[in-house]
C-alpha cells in the first residue's frame, strides 16, 4: 500500500514538464536584459565618443533620477496589480500633491521657518494623495466599480482639483530645504531623491515578501474567494493597498515640487505609463497573483536606461516611445512563454 | 414508494455509535431565502470516526446545510450542538475555531502560493526581526506542512506554487490544511469530482485514515460508488428535507436513488 501511495501521489502533473531552464531564464530576463542594454551602450561610448557609459558619475545620477518617480508610482502599482487591481489616478495624483505641496509653502513661507513650513507642506500633500487613494479604494472594494473604471474616474478628478489648485499654471515655491532635498546629494554623490525612493523600495520589498500584509496581496490576486473563505479582511486589505499607491505617488509629488521648486499639477502625467510598464516589464502579472518588487525596480531602471541612453547617442527622442512600447510587448511575450500562457 | 416528500422516510435507528454524545449535531435546522425554504428542518447527527455522506439531487439542500453548519449562513431556526453542547456560528472562523473545517468544491487555495502559504493561509505565524519588524516565519510554515502531508502520506514539492500540482495533490493540501488546524469535523463539498480514477481512490484513501484519526467527516458526493466506498451512514436530502438515513452496509445504490428522486 504504502508503494502504491508514493506512486499515485508523485505523478507529475501534465505541464510540469516545462524544461527548468527556460523557466529560470525567464525570471532573469530582466537582469539580462538590463545588462544587455548597458553593455550596448558602454560598447556604443567606447567605440563612438571614446568615453565610458557606465563609469560615469553624471550618467549614473542622471538615470537614477529619471527612474525615481516611474519607480514610485510603479511601487505601489506593483501591489495593486498584484492584487489584480490597477490604478489609473496615480499620475494626477503626483501632480496633486506637488501642487499641494507648493501652495502650502507658497502660504507658509517666508512666516514659517523653512524645516516647518516643508514638513507641514509635505504631510499635507500626503493628506491630498491619500485621499484620493481612499476613494478609490472606496469604489472598488466597497462599490464593487471596476478598478479600471474607478480610478480613470479619480484620474480625471485629481486631474481637475490639481489644476484648480494650481491655477493653470506652476506653483513656484521658495523655500531653501525644498530645493535642497530636490537638488542637494547625499555626501555630496547620491541625490536625496534617489535616497528617498531607496528607501521606500526597500520597505516595499519588506512589506510584499517578507509580512503577512505581501502575502494576503497574493492571496488576493491569487484567488480572492479563497483569501476570503481564510478569513482574510479582503475589502479592508484593497482600500489599503489604493491608499499605499497614492501615498507614494504623493511622495513623488513632493519629490517633483523639491526638485523643480514648483509644483505643477501635470508633473506625473508622462509617467503612468512608464510605470505599469516597469511592472509588467518586472513580471508582474496583469491578471494578479505575481510580481515582485526587485523585479519593478529593474523595470524601472531597464526603462530609464532606454530613454537616457538613446539621448546619450543621439537618437531622436521620439524613438524612446517605440523602444520602451517594443519592451512592453517583449516582456509580455517572454512571461507567456514562461508561464505556457498564451497559445491556446 | 414515498410520495410525500415531507414525512421523513424511516430512520434507521441507533447507529453503532449510540452510546457517545455525537461531535456534531444539527436538529430542526431551517434556512429560507425569501419566500423558498431551502432547508426544512433537518436532523444530524455525526459521531467521531465517522463518515456521514450527505446526498440528494441538485437544489435538495445539501450545499445550504454544510453552510448552516460552517458558520457561512445562520440558520433561521433550529440548533447546533457541537460536543453536546450548543453553540452559535457567526461566521466561518467561528466555525474553524472550534474544529469545523470546511473544504470547498473549488479547494479554496491560492494557486499563486506554495503549500505552506496555503496551509497557513489567513494564519501565518511571524517572528520579529530586532524584536521590531515583523517577518512571515516561512521556514515554521514549511516545515509544519511538510509534517502534516507526511502524516496523510503524501509527497509533493513544497516550493511550487500549488497550481502546479495535480488535483489530487491539490485536495491533499486542502485536507491537509484543514489537519493541521486540528479539525475535529471536516465537511468535504464533491472532493473527487474534479479528479481522475487513481486521484479518486487516494483522496477516499485519506478519508479512510482521517477517520482512524478520529475526525468525524461529512462528505458530499454525487459519486455513489465513492460514497459507499467511504461512508458509514448516508443521509438522503430531498427538496429541503430529510428523505431518509441510512446505515451503509444495510442499504443499496438503488434504494439511495429512490430515495434521491423521491420514487
Amino acid at each position: 500500500m504504502p508503494e502504491l501511495n508514493a506512486k499515485t501521489a508523485s505523478v507529475e502533473p501534465p505541464g510540469s514538464e516545462r524544461p527548468k531552464l527556460l523557466h529560470s531564464l525567464g525570471a532573469a530576463w530582466p537582469w539580462l536584459f538590463l545588462i544587455g542594454l548597458l553593455v550596448f551602450f558602454e560598447v556604443w561610448a567606447r567605440i563612438s565618443y571614446q568615453t565610458s557609459f557606465v563609469l560615469n558619475l553624471t550618467n549614473v545620477q542622471s538615470i537614477l533620477l529619471a527612474s525615481v518617480q516611474p519607480l514610485l508610482i510603479a511601487l505601489g502599482l506593483t501591489l495593486v496589480i498584484i492584487a489584480g487591481g490597477i490604478d489609473l489616478s496615480v499620475g494626477f495624483t503626483v501632480g496633486l500633491a506637488a501642487v499641494v505641496s507648493a501652495r502650502m509653502m507658497q502660504l507658509l513661507d517666508p512666516g514659517l521657518p523653512a524645516l516647518l513650513s516643508l514638513l507641514l507642506a509635505v504631510v499635507a500633500a500626503l493628506l491630498a494623495s491619500v485621499v484620493v487613494g481612499a476613494v478609490n479604494g472606496f469604489l472598488i472594494a466597497r462599490l464593487g466599480v471596476p478598478p479600471f473604471i474607478g480610478t480613470l474616474g479619480m484620474y480625471g478628478v485629481a486631474r481637475g482639483v490639481g489644476f484648480l489648485a494650481s491655477g493653470g499654471s506652476t506653483v513656484a515655491t521658495n523655500n531653501p530645504l525644498n530645493s535642497a532635498l530636490g537638488n542637494g546629494r547625499l555626501l555630496g554623490v547620491v541625490p536625496w531623491p534617489v535616497v528617498v525612493t531607496a528607501f521606500v523600495a526597500l520597505f516595499m520589498h519588506y512589506l510584499l515578501s517578507r509580512t503577512r500584509f505581501g502575502q494576503y496581496t497574493y492571496a488576493i490576486g491569487g484567488n480572492r474567494n479563497a483569501a476570503i473563505r481564510a478569513g482574510i479582511g479582503v475589502e479592508t486589505h484593497t482600500i489599503k493597498l489604493y491608499m499605499l499607491t497614492a501615498v507614494l505617488a504623493g511622495v513623488a509629488g513632493v519629490i517633483y515640487t523639491a526638485r523643480f521648486t514648483a509644483g505643477a499639477a501635470q508633473a506625473g502625467e508622462p509617467t503612468l505609463l512608464d510605470a505599469i510598464a516597469a511592472v509588467v516589464i518586472g513580471g508582474a502579472s496583469l491578471f494578479g497573483g505575481a510580481g515582485t518588487v526587485v523585479g519593478t525596480l529593474i523595470g524601472a531602471l531597464i526603462i530609464a536606461v532606454i530613454q537616457f541612453g538613446l539621448v546619450f547617442i543621439d537618437v531622436q527622442p521620439f524613438w524612446q516611445f517605440i523602444a520602451v512600447g517594443a519592451v512592453i510587448i517583449l516582456s509580455v511575450l517572454v512571461d507567456q512563454v514562461r508561464s505556457g500562457r498564451g497559445r491556446t | 414508494m414515498n410520495a410525500d416528500p415531507v414525512t421523513p422516510a424511516p430512520v434507521t435507528p441507533a447507529p453503532v455509535t449510540a452510546d457517545r454524545i455525537p461531535l456534531l449535531s444539527a436538529r430542526n435546522m431551517t434556512k429560507r431565502f425569501g419566500g423558498l425554504t431551502a432547508l426544512g428542518g433537518v436532523d444530524l447527527d455525526l459521531y467521531a470516526g465517522e463518515v456521514l455522506a450527505l446526498a440528494g439531487d441538485n437544489g435538495a439542500g445539501k450545499s445550504t446545510l454544510i453552510k448552516c453548519l460552517s458558520g457561512v449562513y445562520q440558520p433561521d431556526d433550529g440548533q447546533l450542538l457541537f460536543g453536546g453542547r450548543e453553540v452559535r456560528l457567526g461566521n466561518p472562523r467561528e466555525a474553524r475555531e472550534l474544529g469545523i473545517e470546511t473544504i470547498y468544491q473549488d479547494l479554496a487555495l491560492a494557486g499563486n502560493l506554495d503549500v505552506g502559504a496555503n496551509v497557513f493561509l489567513g494564519r501565518e505565524p511571524v517572528r520579529r526581526v530586532f524584536g521590531l519588524f515583523p517577518v512571515l516565519d516561512r521556514p515554521a510554515m514549511r516545515a509544519a506542512s511538510q509534517q502534516v502531508l507526511e502524516s496523510l502520506d503524501i509527497h509533493t514539492s513544497l516550493d511550487r506554487p500549488v497550481e502546479d500540482l495535480s488535483g489530487g495533490q491539490r485536495q491533499a493540501v486542502a485536507i491537509g490544511r484543514a489537519i493541521h488546524w486540528k479539525a475535529r469535523v471536516l465537511i468535504m463539498d464533491e472532493p473527487t469530482a474534479a479528479l481522475g480514477v487513481p486521484e479518486q481512490r487516494k483522496v477516499v484513501e485519506l478519508i479512510g485514515r482521517l477517520k482512524t484519526q478520529g475526525v468525524g467527516i461529512i462528505f458530499i458526493s454525487h459519486n455513489l460508488s465513492d460514497i459507499f466506498a467511504v461512508s458509514d451512514r448516508i443521509l438522503v436530502l430531498r427538496r429541503g428535507v430529510m428523505a431518509g438515513e441510512r446505515l451503509i452496509h444495510e442499504t443499496s445504490g438503488e434504494e439511495i436513488v429512490k430515495l434521491m428522486v423521491g420514487g
